[in-house]
């Protein structure tokens, strides 16, 4: 036990457009049966650390929901557990939290009522797997201060909505550059930070008095000379799924064998909420090709190179392609459904079509009173 | 210890030998079923759904994987500070040590278990069937009743009620004769084996009979509280109820929850039926995969084509292998090319490339043809069968094997090749 956990998973973002209105970026559905924050949480457990602390805010019903009970992650114990920190108001304090540092400071006395020498500080919107306490190691084989988390990003990423990190030989930080229009190298941020823990309560104090709120403006960047700052190299697959476009491609990765052999079929595990769905039923008709199906989907049209959440529908003659159908979803008979995302349970009558295209794909959103839209507005997902 | 109003008692003990290989390693509850669940899952999910949370699971026979599998009680909600589920194992006392001999003798065994939650009512229940039943409505008819003894029955043909246990009504529901397996049945109400007994009669009928060899619910205990002229009612269901205990009716219950709209349905949002899960990650069905009639558990990867099947969790069926009208429990790999026809293949088993299995002649199986029939190939758990082997209808094979096992690369209909069984 050489560290306590921290999850940032607050955060919303515009650029999810309609697929955040319903729920904070962390508890987005991925790869058919999980959700974003089920990554962090099942490092965490894998990596021993066995008290976790997760900071909500934006939209949060779904993401409590979700955690509702510790046990599926291993939390469920008398040393350490599950804490869930929202942002509360006493006599003498009423803001919310005004940024990374800010809520960390907020719950300044889950450190300092640790014992715990380290802090593992990742964000709840990350696709990965790691053993944090190979970055323990590195962060003290470094004699660092902070470290962080890198991972190098493909051509296809929009490199202004990462820090960009740039390193010496030894791999201290020189440079953090925060959503830079272009940049050269593709070595960002990850979210993802091990410090001591004295040194996390002192810095967040000197924030704190200062009136200053980022982790990363604050703290990393305006340190980044006087303290030893590190960069840890992720080398396996990473992705952050907060914009649209990379939601899509990250639950679309999932079809690669390759990223399938790490995060299905090799182990440590990634754990997630059970929801006793039957066993997928194929009806006749049903045609399926290169897709993720999930538990409790009644498949009898065609499916093609999609992924299938949990509990969704296709009608007969009904096509999927190259689209994300999100949980309990109904696709009604001879319905086309093409680079879409159907927001979760949605109802798609019989006969239409949504189209999108590959560089524009399109976010369905149609509850047709199935469910009441004012229950969704009100972010019961 | 809080009082409870009833508990269940869950008979697991038994073999299930009708089932073959299946449970030569397993006890018959513990057997996989419909791709995710094991047969347990049934009656300890209908005792959640009912809110009946206290459940007594009484085990015997290779209760290993059953215990893995119950645990404490997670995935049925059966971890509980008070009641909950509990593994009763035969156990060693100063008088010496004695195995279940029988249902009743099994539960009589456990009398100090269930008077130490002083219930009202005693649910006893079998681990071997397929059915939801709302125990709830069970209870509230033994009330209405103001009942000693309250047994579920079904409805059956009246041409395969000699088959069962048999019961005779009096036109309210109360029972005035029983018949056990009648060459010339009166009725056609048979018994599911579920009961619910007022506790008293219970504890006295156990206590009273306890010296009697193999004593058993049918064939002592209702007579006993017949005789004693107990208030004894027949509650008529008329859901969907299956006994699994022969590889007949085991492959056809898996096989009717592929129809379109089966009469057994698993897609019910208010009845669910639960399990552990060991896997939760999606299937992936490949670009050269068909898939049709089937139902498939979670983390499978399909590349070949199915039809007509039930497939477990995490089995790979690879390129070109075809599988028709078969059941293939989790973790078992069809190798490329491989051909399966009605065939059931237990859990972490390999079959090898090429292979063609349940085809050929119909013979009648050589060891056991009672078993092994129904033109069904069965292969064991953690079995291997190497590349391009041939295996016919009514065979049963078990173990690691190699070529070297099959003469002219075939084993062939009614063949029986069981080469496990050694502990490791």
């Amino acid at each position: 036990m050489k560290a306590v956990g921290i999850i940032l998973a607050g955060g919303g973002s515009k650029k999810m457009r309609e697929l955040s209105s319903l729920r904070a970026v962390s508890a987005m559905p991925i790869a058919g049966s999980y959700r974003a924050i089920d990554f962090a949480l099942s490092n965490m457990t894998n990596s021993h650390i066995q008290r976790v602390g997760v900071l909500t805010q934006f939209n949060s019903v779904s993401l409590n929901e979700h955690m509702n009970s510790s046990k599926w992650w291993d939390f469920g114990r008398k040393q350490g557990g599950l804490f869930v920190f929202s942002p509360t108001i006493t006599f003498t304090h009423s803001d919310w939290y005004r940024g990374t540092a800010d809520a960390l400071y907020q719950n300044l006395n889950f450190f300092y009522r640790s014992h715990e020498p380290y802090v593992v500080i990742a964000s709840g919107d990350g696709i990965y797997k790691l053993d944090y306490n190979k970055v323990i190691e590195y962060h003290i084989e470094k004699k660092a201060d902070i470290t962080v988390v890198c991972s190098r990003v493909g051509p296809e990423e929009d490199i202004s909505r990462f820090g960009v990190v740039h390193t010496a030989e030894d791999g201290r930080i020189t440079e953090l550059e925060e959503k830079p229009v272009e940049s050269e190298t593709r070595n960002v941020n990850c979210g993802i930070y091990v410090i001591r823990r004295r040194l996390l309560i002192e810095l967040l104090e000197g924030c704190a008095t200062e009136e200053r709120y980022d982790i990363v403006r604050d703290i990393i960047i305006r340190y980044r000379n006087h303290k030893r700052i590190y960069a840890y190299n992720l080398e396996s697959y990473w992705s952050n799924i907060s914009t649209v476009e990379a939601y899509y491609r990250t639950n679309r990765d999932f079809l690669k064998p390759e990223v399938r052999k790490h995060f299905f079929g090799e182990l440590p595990e990634i754990y997630s909420k059970v929801e006793d769905n039957p066993p997928a039923k194929y009806n006749p008709g049903a045609c399926v090709k290169n897709s993720l199906i999930s538990s409790g989907c009644i498949i009898n049209g065609h499916v093609e190179n999609s992924v299938l959440f949990k509990d969704a529908y296709v009608g007969n003659g009904a096509v999927v392609k190259n689209s994300i159908i999100l949980g309990d979803v109904y696709i009604g008979d001879n319905t086309t459904v093409e680079n879409c995302i159907i927001e979760s349970r949605g109802t798609l009558e019989g006969g239409k079509s949504y189209v999108g295209s590959p560089e524009e794909i399109k976010v369905v959103v149609e509850m047709m009173g199935r469910y009441p839209l004012n229950a969704q507005k009100e972010g019961h997902k | 210890m809080i009082k409870k109003e009833m508990i269940a008692m869950l008979l697991a003990g038994g073999q299930g030998s009708r089932l073959g290989v299946l449970t030569q390693k397993v006890a018959k509850p513990a057997v996989s079923f419909g791709g995710k669940y094991r047969i347990i899952d049934f009656p300890l999910s209908n005792c959640i759904n009912s809110g009946v949370d206290t459940v007594g699971v009484l085990t015997q026979y290779q209760p290993l994987r059953l215990n893995a599998h119950i645990g404490i009680g997670i995935p049925w909600d059966l971890d509980r500070n008070n009641g909950g589920v509990t593994i009763l194992p035969p156990y060693e006392n100063i008088g010496g040590s004695d195995w279940y001999s029988g249902t009743a003798n099994a539960i009589y065994q456990n009398l100090e278990y269930m008077k130490s939650f002083s219930p009202d009512y005693v649910l006893i229940l079998s681990g071997d069937h397929i059915y939801k039943m709302d125990y709830e409505m069970l209870l509230d008819y033994h009330k209405a009743n103001n009942a000693d003894v309250t047994i579920a029955v079904m409805p059956v043909p009246i041409e395969e009620a000699s088959r069962f246990g048999v019961v005779v009504t009096d036109g309210k529901g109360r029972i005035t004769e029983f018949q056990e397996k009648p060459p010339e049945p009166k009725s056609n109400l048979a018994s599911m084996g579920i009961y619910i007994f007022s506790a008293d009669l219970l504890f006295e009928a156990l206590t009273e009979l306890k010296d009697v060899p193999g004593c058993d619910f049918g064939k002592h205990v209702i007579p006993y509280a017949h005789e004693h002229g107990k208030r004894i009612f027949a509650y008529e269901f008329n859901g969907y109820w299956k006994d699994v205990g022969t590889l007949q009716s085991y492959w056809e219950a898996n096989m009717e929850l592929i129809d379109i709209v089966p009469e057994f349905n698993l897609y019910e949002e208010f009845w669910k039926i639960y399990t552990k899960t060991e896997t939760i990650r999606p299937q992936y069905v490949g670009a050269g995969a068909h898939i049709e009639r089937s139902i498939l558990g979670e983390g499978s990867e399909i590349e070949g084509k199915v039809f007509n099947s039930v497939i477990g969790d995490c089995v790979t069926i690879e390129p070109g292998a075809e599988v028709y009208d078969s059941i293939v429990m989790k973790g078992s790999v069809v190798g490329a090319g491989t051909r399966l026809y009605k065939t059931i293949v237990a859990e972490n088993t390999r079959i090898g490339k090429n292979c063609e299995i349940g085809a050929g002649e119909y013979r009648d199986n050589a060891v056991d043809p009672r078993v092994y029939a129904a033109e069904l190939a069965v292969i064991g758990e953690e079995t291997v069968i190497p590349d391009g082997i041939r295996i016919g209808k009514n065979t049963a094979v078990w173990g690691v094997t190699t070529a070297a096992d099959y003469e002219n690369g075939e084993l062939p209909g009614g063949g029986y090749l069981v080469k496990g069984g050694e502990k490791s």
